[in-house]
C-alpha cells in the first residue's frame, strides 16, 4: 500500500543527501519527494510518498528519525488530507487537434501556459487521480514531455501534522 | 577576545576534557596542529590514519570516553575511512576531525579535495562541514552530545583551512539545540511491566546480552536480573565481558561459532531476553530456527534496532541500565532447580574440545594466555580464527576487558586499538592475540608503540596464511585453497627486535609455557610469534543455512 510521509528536516546543507542516501543504502524505494521550506527558514518539508506493508514503513520510519537532521514523520496515509501535485504536459497540437485538447483543458480545470505551431504546454493541478486521468486523456494526441513535482500533502481541518514552528532554541553561551 | 577558529577548536576540545588525540597532520589541518601545539592535550603521532581512527575507538572502548583522531584533507581523510566504519558498526563514541581545503576551493577537485562528509554518510551518526567561522563551537559541542549519548557512535568535523585561520570572538556554548535528537532513555512503564511478568512466569529464561550492556554500563542489573531469575547468559562477541565468565550463568558467545551449549539453550528456550543486542546474523543465523519457542523480549536504546531482522512479541526502548534497573523492581528472586539442571548438562555434554597431538594447538595458546595474564587485562584481538578462538576460550570477568571488531569486521584493527587501549588504561595490563595476517595490515603502528613506550603483549597466532578464509574455502569452495597462503612472511620476533621490542617464537607448548610467565611479567613491549598449527579449524561452526541448534564440531 502507498503511504504518504510529511517530514520535517532542519534545513541545513546536505540534508536532501542524507534522506536519500538513507532510501537508497537501506533499499527502500521512493514513489515521488518532494521539498520545500516552510514559513519558518530553518525548517523544511519533504512529503515522500512510498509503498511497502507495515514493517516496511515502520523500519524506514524508524531509520528516517535516526537521522540528526529529522525532526518530525508523520504518516498521514489514514488521516483525512488534501494533496495537490503540479504538472506540465507538451502535447503534440495541430490546428486539427487543438480544439479537443482545449476541451479537455476545460473540464479538467488545466490552463494553457505557452503555444508554439505544433504544441500546447499544459499545466495541471490535482490529486494522483486526477492528474492521472488528464495524462491518460492527453495520450492519444502525443506526449512530448511531462514533468511532475511530486505530492504534496497536508491534513484537513485544523489539525497540523506538524508544527512548522519547531522550539529551536539559539545554541545558548 | 578573538582567536582563530583552529585556536577556537583546541579550547572546545579542552572544555570537552579531551586529554589524548591521535593523529597525523598535514597541509589543510594545519592550522589545527600550530593550534594543538599550545595546548596540554597529549597527541599521539601516529604512523597512517587507519591507525588513528582504530586508536580513538580502543581508547573510547576502554575508557567509554569520546576518543578523538584527527587528520589532513583527502588522503589523510580518506584513510580515516575503515576507522569510522569500524566505530559506527560498533557503536562507539568517537569525533573525527579532519582538514578540508579552503572553501573558495572547495568542489573544484583541488589537491588533496575529498568530499568526506559525502564519503562518511552512512557510516557516521552524524557529519558537520563548517562553512561559517562562529559556527564551530556549537558544532564541536553537538558533536560530542551525539557521539556520547543515545546509540553512540562517530560524528565527523570537516574544517575547511581558511575557517580554521579566521579569527572569531570565542566562547563554549552550554547548550545546544538538536530539535531532532531526543534518544530514549526511560522505557516505557507499561512494557517494562509486562516483560517483569513474562520473565517471572518464563521456565526457560535466556538472556542474549551485547555490547549495549557495556556501553550502558550495566553489568550490574545484567548479573542481578540473571541471578533473580535464574537465566543463564549468552553474549555476543561484544558482549563478551559484560557477565563474569567464571559464573555457573554463564553460557559463553552464542551463533556461528558459538559454543553448542549456549546455542541449545537459546533453541530451547521459552523467553529470551535480548538486553543490547541487534540479532546480527552472525548470531541468528537461520532466523526461523532461532529461539522457536520463545517469547523474545528485546530492549534496546535504538528503536530501529526493534524488529529489524527478527520480529519481537516485547521491545522495550531505552538505555539498557536503566530498564534493567526498572525491570528489577518489579521482580522477586524465583528459583528454578530443572533449567538450571538442564543448563549443567548441557555444559557437560556438549564441551568446547580440541584435540592435542603435540603441535601448538592455537586453542591450547589462548587456555594458557587465559591462565597467565593478569584479572584485569584488556585482551584485543583481530579479526579471523584466532578472535572466535579468543572469544570462546577465554574468560572475562570485567566489562571493557575485550576489544574486537565486531560488526565491521575489519582486520588490521587489533594493533592500533590495542595502543589506544594502552593509552587509555596504562596500569592494565594489554594482550593482543592476532593473525600473521592482521598484523601485517598495520604493522606499521609497531613504531607508535614503540615510541609511546607501550609495554603490549603483542601475541602471533601465526599459520602463515589467512586461516579463516582457508577454512571458509574447505567448507563452501571443497577445499580448493586459493589466495590465502603467505609465502613470505617476515621474521616477527626479529621485526620486533628491530623496533626496539622483545621478540619470542614459539614453537612448541613446552617453549610457549617456559616464556609466558616471564614476558607476562615483564615491563617492556613483547611480540611472541607463536608457529601455530596451520589445519586447525575453528569448531563449533553453523553452515550457511542451519539452525544454531545444527552446529558441526
Amino acid at each position: 500500500m502507498k503511504h504518504t510521509l510529511s517530514v520535517l528536516v532542519e534545513n541545513n546543507p546536505g540534508v536532501l543527501a542524507r534522506v536519500a542516501g538513507l532510501f537508497s543504502r537501506r533499499g527502500f524505494n521512493i514513489d515521488s519527494l518532494a521539498v520545500g521550506m516552510t514559513d519558518n527558514s530553518s525548517v523544511s518539508r519533504m512529503t515522500i510518498v512510498v509503498e511497502g506493508d507495515e514493517r516496511y514503513l515502520e523500519q524506514l520510519n524508524k531509520q528516517l528519525h535516526k537521522l540528526v537532521d529529522v525532526i518530525k514523520i508523520s504518516d498521514i496515509t489514514r488521516d483525512a488530507y488534501v494533496d495537490r501535485e503540479l504538472v506540465l504536459i507538451k502535447v503534440s497540437a495541430d490546428a486539427a487537434k487543438r480544439a479537443e485538447i482545449m476541451q479537455l483543458v476545460d473540464i479538467f480545470r488545466a490552463r494553457i501556459v505557452d503555444v508554439s505551431p505544433k504544441t500546447l504546454t499544459i499545466e495541471v493541478t490535482g490529486n494522483d487521480g486526477k492528474v492521472t486521468a488528464f495524462e491518460d486523456s492527453l495520450r492519444p494526441f502525443g506526449i512530448k514531455e511531462l514533468v511532475r513535482t511530486g505530492k504534496i500533502a497536508m491534513l484537513r481541518g485544523k489539525r497540523a501534522s506538524s508544527k512548522n514552528h519547531i522550539n529551536k532554541e539559539e545554541d545558548e553561551s | 577576545m578573538e582567536i582563530t577558529v583552529a585556536e577556537a577548536l583546541v579550547r572546545c576540545l579542552e572544555q570537552e576534557n579531551v586529554e589524548i588525540i591521535f593523529g597525523y597532520p598535514g597541509g589543510a589541518i594545519l592550522p589545527v596542529y600550530d593550534a594543538l601545539n599550545k595546548s596540554v592535550i597529549k597527541h599521539v603521532l601516529v604512523r597512517h590514519e587507519q591507525g588513528a581512527a582504530h586508536m580513538a575507538d580502543g581508547y573510547a572502548r576502554v575508557t567509554g570516553k569520546v576518543g578523538v583522531c584527527l587528520a589532513t584533507s583527502g588522503p589523510g581523510a580518506t584513510n580515516l575511512v575503515t576507522g569510522i566504519a569500524n566505530a559506527y558498526m560498533d557503536s562507539v563514541p568517537m569525533v573525527v576531525i579532519t582538514g578540508q581545503v579552503a572553501t573558495s576551493m572547495v568542489g573544484t577537485d583541488a589537491f588533496q579535495e575529498v568530499d568526506i562528509t559525502g564519503i562518511t554518510l552512512p557510516i557516521t551518526k552524524h557529519n558537520y562541514l563548517v562553512k561559517k567561522p562562529e559556527q564551530l563551537p556549537a558544532v564541536v559541542k553537538k558533536a560530542f552530545l551525539l557521539a556520547s549519548t543515545g546509540r553512540p557512535g562517530p560524528v565527523l568535523i570537516d574544517l575547511p583551512k581558511d575557517v580554521a585561520q579566521t579569527k572569531i570572538n570565542f566562547k563554549y556554548p552550554k547548550k545546544v539545540a538538536l530539535p531532532g535528537y531526543k534518544p530514549t532513555i526511560k522505557g516505557h512503564s507499561a512494557m517494562v511491566q509486562q516483560a517483569a511478568k513474562i520473565m517471572m512466569r518464563s521456565q526457560r529464561p535466556v538472556i542474549y546480552a551485547g555490547g549495549g550492556v557495556r556501553i550502558a554500563n550495566a553489568a550490574p542489573e545484567l548479573l542481578q536480573l540473571a541471578e533473580t531469575i535464574c537465566a543463564p547468559v549468552t553474549h555476543t562477541l561484544m558482549g563478551l565481558g559484560s557477565f563474569p565468565g567464571d559464573h555457573p550463568l554463564f553460557l559463553g558467545m552464542l551463533g556461528l561459532h558459538g559454543t553448542r551449549y549456549a546455542n541449545q539453550a537459546v533453541t530451547e528456550c521459552d523467553c529470551l531476553i535480548a538486553v543490547g543486542a541487534r540479532f546480527d546474523d552472525r548470531v541468528v543465523s537461520k532466523i526461523s530456527g532461532f529461539a522457536p519457542s520463545a517469547k523474545i523480549i528485546h530492549i534496546d536504546i535504538d528503536p530501529a534496532e526493534i524488529g529489524k531482522n527478527v520480529i519481537t512479541q516485547l521491545p522495550i526502548v531505552g538505555d539498557v541500565k536503566n530498564v534493567l534497573g526498572a525491570l528489577l523492581t518489579h521482580m522477586e528472586k524465583k528459583e528454578n532447580t530443572s533449567w538450571m539442571e538442564r543448563i549443567r548438562r548441557l555444559k557437560e555434554e556438549m564441551p568446547l574440545h580440541y584435540k592435542q597431538d603435540g603441535n601448538l594447538k592455537p586453542q591450547y595458546v589462548i587456555e594458557k594466555l587465559n591462565e597467565y595474564k593478569e584479572d584485569s587485562a584488556i585482551v584485543v584481538t583481530d579479526v579471523g580464527q584466532h578472535q572466535m578462538w579468543a572469544a570462546l576460550y577465554m574468560r572475562f570477568n570485567e566489562p571493557r576487558s575485550f576489544l574486537s571488531s565486531g560488526g565491521l569486521g575489519a582486520m588490521g584493527f587489533c594493533l592500533p586499538a590495542a595502543i589506544g587501549a594502552q593509552l587509555g588504561a596504562p596500569h592494565r595490563q594489554v594482550i593482543l592475540v592476532v593473525g600473521d595476517g592482521g598484523i601485517q595490515m598495520t604493522m606499521q603502528e609497531l613504531g607508535t608503540a614503540a615510541e609511546q613506550k607501550l609495554p603490549l603483549k603483542i601475541f602471533i597466532l601465526n599459520n602463515n596464511r589467512l586461516g579463516m578464509v582457508r577454512q571458509l574455502q574447505e567448507f563452501y569452495c571443497d577445499s580448493r585453497y586459493f589466495a590465502v597462503d603467505f609465502k613470505l612472511n617476515p621474521d616477527f620476533a626479529e621485526l620486533a627486535r628491530i623496533y626496539g621490542m622483545e621478540g619470542y617464537t614459539v614453537e612448541t607448548p613446552e617453549h610457549l609455557l617456559e616464556i609466558l610467565p616471564r614476558v607476562l611479567s615483564s615491563a617492556a613491549p613483547v611480540v611472541v610469534n607463536c608457529i601455530i598449527d596451520r589445519e586447525e579449524d575453528v569448531l563449533p561452526m553453523v553452515l550457511d543455512g542451519s539452525n544454531i541448534d545444527e552446529a558441526i564440531e
